[in-house]
């Protein structure tokens, strides 16, 4: 880490590191780290931002004072007449839905992109795959929202135009209202994620997988290991942690996933994640106080990860 | 082909049917969207889109219950001419013909001993009525809505019709300046453009300054500040927006293209200053030494070989602020609304606020796929060797 990778002999002034430094240090003050400390004061305060937010409390209701943002933030979701309510309702909520999230899209990107990763390796068509997969990575958000919403139409008369409603009664079945069911929406906005994030992990695990020595493989083909047993005891342990990283990285992402529910759903019918949330209090409700106590949550969320992002940069670091 | 060969084939068929199911799998929906724009708005609201190649409505039972005495073309019986505007006119709807083939001809019932059709076979067979005599026959691809798309056109019928018989709404002008009309995707592309291009020239440029100091000089808390902002690189957008709305109402830049410009340009900072200083640190330190020596000072080593030497770091940078601020939608929705509408926020509008409308809004999105999709499809290599760099970003 103590390393010098300079030159002795570019020694230079005090000023002049500073004076290259200087246009991004200050754009970064200004739209990164001053808004975190303003939306930590924010979060404190009232609807405006004018008053302290213990103001805000109800006479008869709980109150936490200055924290009073924070309470609504975190417990208006929740039912609390009884312990079953309490989980019903904390896993239908927007925490719920981005634990959902974060389950089924990390598990489904980073297993999909493995095997994608694994199987195109074999093939001739390689690379055409590969660009297949990873195509919905230079598309936006909203286009594959769009994309996806066609897919689940949910038609009004005899006709479905939507592909799979239109299987399904091809099949006999009737029609489901994907992204207005809850509890199911979720799932289908899932599903986009996973469309649109699996090529970003094969790409990186597959170069992790090419870059491990071929002899190692074949030596142990040689041995008589089963490909099922070379992939798990072999392959996985080399890349372990190439995966790692893929899977913070995942968590982060879809921590912050906005815009696939912002148009797919609006965040309606049950299908609310915390960025949504955030969104609506601040540009819907006007209230900036909450707003910025939803955005508190989810950095307190994410800063686990930006620790074990932070600690395999010192890694590599060290190892440079 | 030997025995050696089929076997091996054999064995790999497992992995060629998953990996060409996958691939089917993202490729369909993308298919759907493309195939769907470019069909007219009648058939688009009644039909699949995967049914584009198949005989037009109606021809099944045109073919069962008509074609007979009417013939396969409509026209055998000339005092009846399907296809024959004036004839087929009288019967728009399934109603009119449902009543039409109750009555007897010549005292004998229309069908003779064939069941009357029900209300949808009747309905189709109207649809298909009007298609032979050409009263409605819409054609199978057309490039309509992505016209319609463009100028913001929003009437019942298109753009070049509503153009041609000069019943235009107020804001079009039937003229090229109508690619210019807000409520259009012609315009909602120039902004993105306006919005896109600054947005990625700037973080590289403050980014290729600040990397180069961490590469190559030397300072105090070096070390401390990269690792800093490697951490920053994870912030959520969303955090920051609130106070940057608060502070940009203060100094007037909501709406404003420089409102935008900056807080791409702060954002985009830690990633760009991380993947350049890694490439930098790369470069082999005889050549700055040797640089030095000859009596180069740090801006001429900068501009003169640090900036050539990254061009493909930067290449890779360039593409991914470039996808990024392109494919952005919150951050466009907080600082320009509606007044500067661009692409994302354009199309999010039509889905939330005009509903349906699939064969515009399918248009709408494949107008914007384009630039993106030429850009990843040309610069795959860098756009991969990006990412590889460590892509945390967002």
């Amino acid at each position: 880490m103590a390393e010098t990778v300079v030159p002795k002999i570019m020694k230079q002034g005090k000023v002049t590191p500073w004076l290259y430094l200087a246009p991004a240090l200050i754009v970064m003050t200004i739209f990164i780290v001053y808004p975190m400390f303003n939306t930590i004061g924010l979060s404190l305060r009232d609807k405006s931002g004018t008053a302290s937010a213990a103001v805000t409390c109800s006479e008869d209701g709980p109150c936490w004072g200055i924290f009073e943002n924070y309470r609504y933030a975190l417990t208006d979701e929740i039912d609390p007449s009884s312990p079953a309510t309490i989980w019903q309702s904390f896993w239908a909520s927007s925490y719920g839905n981005n634990i959902k999230w974060i389950l089924l899209m990390v598990t489904g990107t980073v297993g999909l992109g493995l095997l994608v990763a694994l199987l195109s390796d074999r093939v001739r068509y390689e690379a055409l795959a590969k660009a297949l997969i990873f195509m919905p990575m230079a598309i936006s958000f909203v286009g594959a929202g769009v994309i996806w919403k066609f897919v689940y139409d949910y038609g009004t008369q005899q006709v479905q135009i939507g592909l799979l409603n239109s299987i399904l009664t091809g099949l006999g079945g009737k029609p489901v209202a994907w992204l207005s069911t809850p509890g199911l929406n979720t799932l289908a906005l899932i599903l986009v994620g996973v469309w649109i994030w699996t090529g970003f992990c094969m790409t990186i695990l597959s170069a992790a997988l090419k870059s491990v020595p071929s002899e190692i493989i074949e030596a142990s083909r040689v041995d008589g290991a089963s490909e099922w047993r070379i992939f798990w005891q072999i392959l996985v342990p080399i890349i372990m942690p190439t995966i790692v990283v893929v899977i913070t990285t995942m968590v982060i992402n879809v921590l912050k996933v906005f815009d696939i529910v912002y148009v797919m759903t609006g965040g309606n019918y049950g299908s609310e994640v915390i960025a949504n949330r955030m969104y609506t209090e601040m540009y819907k409700n006007f209230h900036s106080g909450r707003g910025t106590a939803v955005a508190v949550v989810l950095i307190v969320a994410i800063v686990p990860f930006m620790i074990i992002n932070i600690r395999r940069f010192r890694e590599q670091e060290a190892m440079r | 082909m030997n025995i050696e060969r089929l076997t091996n084939w054999f064995r790999h068929l497992p992995t060629h049917i998953v990996l060409i199911l996958l691939c089917a799998l993202w490729l369909v929906p993308t298919l759907g969207l493309l195939v769907t724009s470019l069909r007219p708005v009648q058939a688009v609201n009644v039909t699949g889109w995967w049914t584009v190649l198949s005989p037009p409505i109606g021809s099944s039972e045109y073919a069962q219950q008509c074609s007979t005495c009417h013939g396969e073309e409509g026209d055998a019986i000339p005092d009846a001419d399907l296809t024959d505007p004036e004839v087929v006119g009288d019967y728009p709807r399934s109603t009119q013909l449902l009543a039409m083939l109750e009555k007897e001809i010549d005292g004998q019932p229309h069908l003779e001993d064939n069941p009357l059709p029900d209300a949808q076979q009747a309905a189709n067979i109207a649809v298909y009525l009007k298609r032979i005599s050409g009263i409605d026959a819409p054609p199978r691809f057309t490039a309509n809505n992505y016209i319609d798309a463009l100028m913001g056109y929003r009437g019942k019928r298109t753009y070049l019709e509503d153009c041609a018989t000069g019943e235009q709404a107020l804001d079009l002008n039937c003229n090229i300046s109508d690619l210019l009309n807000p409520r259009g995707m012609g315009r909602a592309m120039l902004n993105s453009l306006l919005v896109t291009i600054p947005a990625t020239i700037l973080p590289i440029l403050f980014a290729a300054f600040a990397a180069y100091s961490f590469a190559w000089l030397d300072f105090r808390g070096r070390q401390f500040l990269f690792a800093l902002l490697v951490g920053l690189q994870v912030v959520p957008l969303q955090m920051t927006l609130i106070p940057i709305s608060r502070l940009y109402a203060q100094l007037g830049l909501n709406g404003t293209f420089w409102g935008v410009w900056l807080f791409h340009t702060g954002f985009g900072m830690p990633y760009a200053i991380y993947l350049m200083r890694n490439f930098l640190g790369s470069l082999p330190r005889d050549l700055f030494e040797s640089a030095y020596l000859d009596g180069a000072s740090h801006w001429t080593a900068f501009t003169r070989l640090a900036i050539p030497l990254a061009t493909p770091a930067i290449a890779s940078l360039a593409i991914f602020q470039f996808l990024w601020v392109w494919n952005d939608l919150l951050v466009a929705l907080v600082f320009l609304g509606g007044t500067t509408p661009v692409l994302t926020y354009q199309i999010s509008n039509m889905v939330t606020s005009l509903g349906a409308g699939w064969h515009l809004l399918t248009a709408a999105a494949f107008l914007s796929f384009l630039l993106p999709m030429i850009v990843f499809f040309a610069l795959q290599r860098f756009f991969v060797r990006g990412m590889l760099a460590g892509a945390v970003k967002g």
